[in-house]
């Protein structure tokens, strides 16, 4: 059933509008928990945050309480952190190692596996009952790519290796930062909530058109800490260097911008001291030596913000972050961010790496604080939005070719998909 | 060792209340220059992640790991207009207690304290902080300086909290 398009795309005007009720509007958000989160793959967890055979992990993903877990095996699952009996919560560790878990309210217990191990007094129950078929339930589909873990509820989606397209190659170029072609998750996560609708997160991720306003204390921070701060040289861009704005497939896209913020992979910038000159220069040569001039070049010379269509976001920018965030009502979204790096990494690259982090990243950060502030603002701007309705996203759309990261066409790519799989008509 | 010596280096709970609290003061005020000013020349200020609360800022992920530098070039930040998350700047009020002396070695004494931060942003709802302090003040003469400043936040993820976006 089609339903009224929530944008006007209009390519011969060259005009994009985004209709803003989709931003506020209860029945919509109860419509993307079944139309986008019921049938997009949603990411889990990384394969590195469960090292050993019971680890696990309870998390909510997708609003939905699971365990990432391991069995005995070292096999990985994504289980529903539901008791089958009466639905209480079973595991209510955030992490740990277990090889049971108990539900306090009766004592069913269950394997790190899901399945239903013992039930007390089953003596009273018919020969009907099976236990075999009360294990703990899981998602329809639990799919990897390289050690990132997703879960779908949806058992007729795509697999996962064809619902990423050609994200895969952009976090190929992630995990290529690590010699073994190992990264892993860092301890320390930041948790938190933001006052806006989850979809003005997505937006935010990528659009680079927002930096000069919204983050010029980072930008004077980081030349106050001897970075060179051009002024950009060439028509429509807003950074010192060129970047661009990328569609990779089923509503996955990235930016990929020239580098001059620094990379801990690998391009020094004053800002890590002459001290770590010459171990940067020797994770470059690796780099080279393992992949060549060119790919290391891509690797290391570039920042790219990548989306995983509906709600993962990697950034590979002053430092590598994996974030995802979930709705929490229609004007709050959960935010869950980590720090992920190479296995190998050294000790004073680690802290390099974390620091480099916090000059951008975080609620302590030097700049996601004033994403968060644009972002609340957005969302108290649009009470206004039944008489003032749609917001304006054309930018880049008069062009040919390439769009820029400053541009808007990345954002269009986002909405396009949402609104199709929202069952709207464009 | 003669007791002009001992009573030297003898630290009492009320000085190191008298200063905690004036430290309160300052940053309530948003009186920053003057808060650099209680700060040793290789002090340290540090937010863990709330599930990282006794980690080491170079192998976990921090909300804040700033060396003295970077602490300058926080403050600078927050004081610009343009840093947008604190302007207009953010009320707080802190109350500090259950002061306690852990350790005196030498010209460095461990303190923990237990702290409320109540805060106020525009029109919106209050936001509280709770949480305790880690302090390792160096005798500088009649009062310390802050050569370590940790800040270990109870609740187990930021959340509602938001962000922090001020010196807490």
């Amino acid at each position: 059933m089609s339903v009224r398009s929530y944008i006007v795309d209009d390519r011969e005007r060259k005009t994009f509008l985004l209709d803003r009720e989709v931003l506020v509007s209860e029945d919509i958000l109860r419509k993307e928990m079944a139309q986008i989160f019921g049938r997009c793959w949603i990411y889990v967890g990384h394969s590195s945050e469960l090292k050993e055979p019971g680890d696990f992990r309870s998390r909510k993903v997708a609003g939905r309480p699971v365990i990432f877990c391991r069995d005995q095996a070292g096999q990985f699952h994504c289980l529903f952190n539901t008791c089958r009996h009466r639905g209480a919560i079973v595991c209510t560790q955030r992490e740990g190692n277990a090889r049971r878990f108990m539900c306090i309210y009766h004592g069913w217990t269950y394997g790190n596996d899901g399945r239903l191990l013992r039930v007390p007094g089953d003596d009273a129950y018919a020969d009907a009952f099976d236990k075999a078929a009360y294990g703990l339930r899981r998602p329809a589909r639990f799919e990897d790519y390289r050690g990132f873990w997703f879960m779908c509820l949806d058992p007729e989606a795509s697999p996962l290796h064809d619902y990423l397209a050609d994200a895969k190659d952009y976090i190929d170029m992630v995990i290529d930062q690590s010699p073994s072609g190992q990264m892993e998750i860092i301890a320390g996560v930041q948790e938190y909530d933001v006052a806006a609708n989850w979809k003005l997160m997505v937006e935010n991720s990528v659009d680079d058109y927002h930096l000069p306003s919204t983050h010029s204390t980072w930008l004077n921070f980081m030349a106050n800490s001897g970075v060179k701060i051009e002024p950009p040289k060439e028509a429509g861009l807003v950074l010192p260097t060129r970047g661009l704005a990328v569609e990779l497939g089923n509503g996955h896209f990235t930016t990929d911008n020239v580098n001059f913020r620094g990379r801990p992979v690998a391009k020094w910038i004053p800002l890590y001291g002459e001290a770590a000159k010459r171990e940067i220069e020797e994770i470059r040569n690796e780099l080279v030596g393992r992949l060549g001039e060119e790919r290391a070049r891509r690797v290391a010379d570039t920042n790219r913000n990548l989306v995983i269509f509906p709600n993962l976001v990697i950034n590979d920018g002053s430092s590598v972050t994996v974030r995802t965030f979930y709705p929490e009502g229609v004007g709050k979204m959960h935010v869950t961010a980590w720090a992920l790096g190479p296995v190998e990494e050294s000790e004073n690259a680690r802290a390099r790496r974390l620091d480099a982090f916090l000059t951008f990243y975080g609620p302590g950060g030097f700049a996601t604080p004033d994403d968060v502030e644009a972002l609340e603002l957005v969302q108290q701007g649009l009470a206004n939005w039944s008489e003032d309705r749609w917001s304006e996203m054309s930018r880049g759309m008069g062009k040919e070719g390439e769009q820029l990261n400053s541009d808007e066409h990345h954002l269009r790519i986002f909405w396009r998909r949402w609104n199709e799989l929202m069952g709207a008509q464009a | 060792m003669t007791a002009p010596v001992a009573a030297k280096h003898l630290v009492t709970r009320a000085e190191v209340e008298d200063f905690l609290y004036h430290e309160a003061a300052l940053l309530d005020e948003w009186r920053l220059d003057a808060w650099q000013d209680l700060l040793a020349d290789d002090a340290c200020y540090y937010v863990p992640s709330n599930d990282q609360p006794e980690s080491d800022h170079r192998r976990a992920l921090f909300l804040i790991a700033d060396d003295r530098e970077r602490i300058r070039q926080r403050i600078i930040r927050v004081q610009d207009p343009n840093c947008h998350a604190e302007y207009p700047k953010s009320r707080t009020r802190r109350m500090i207690s259950n002061v306690r002396i852990l350790a005196v070695e030498g010209d460095l004494i461990s303190v923990a304290a237990n702290f409320v931060c109540y805060r106020f942003r525009r029109y919106e709802r209050i936001r509280e902080y709770v949480g305790s302090y880690r302090y390792v003040l160096r005798r500088a003469g009649d009062s310390f300086r802050i050569k370590e400043r940790r800040v270990l936040i109870d609740a187990h993820e930021l959340g509602s909290l938001g962000s922090v976006s001020f010196i807490l």
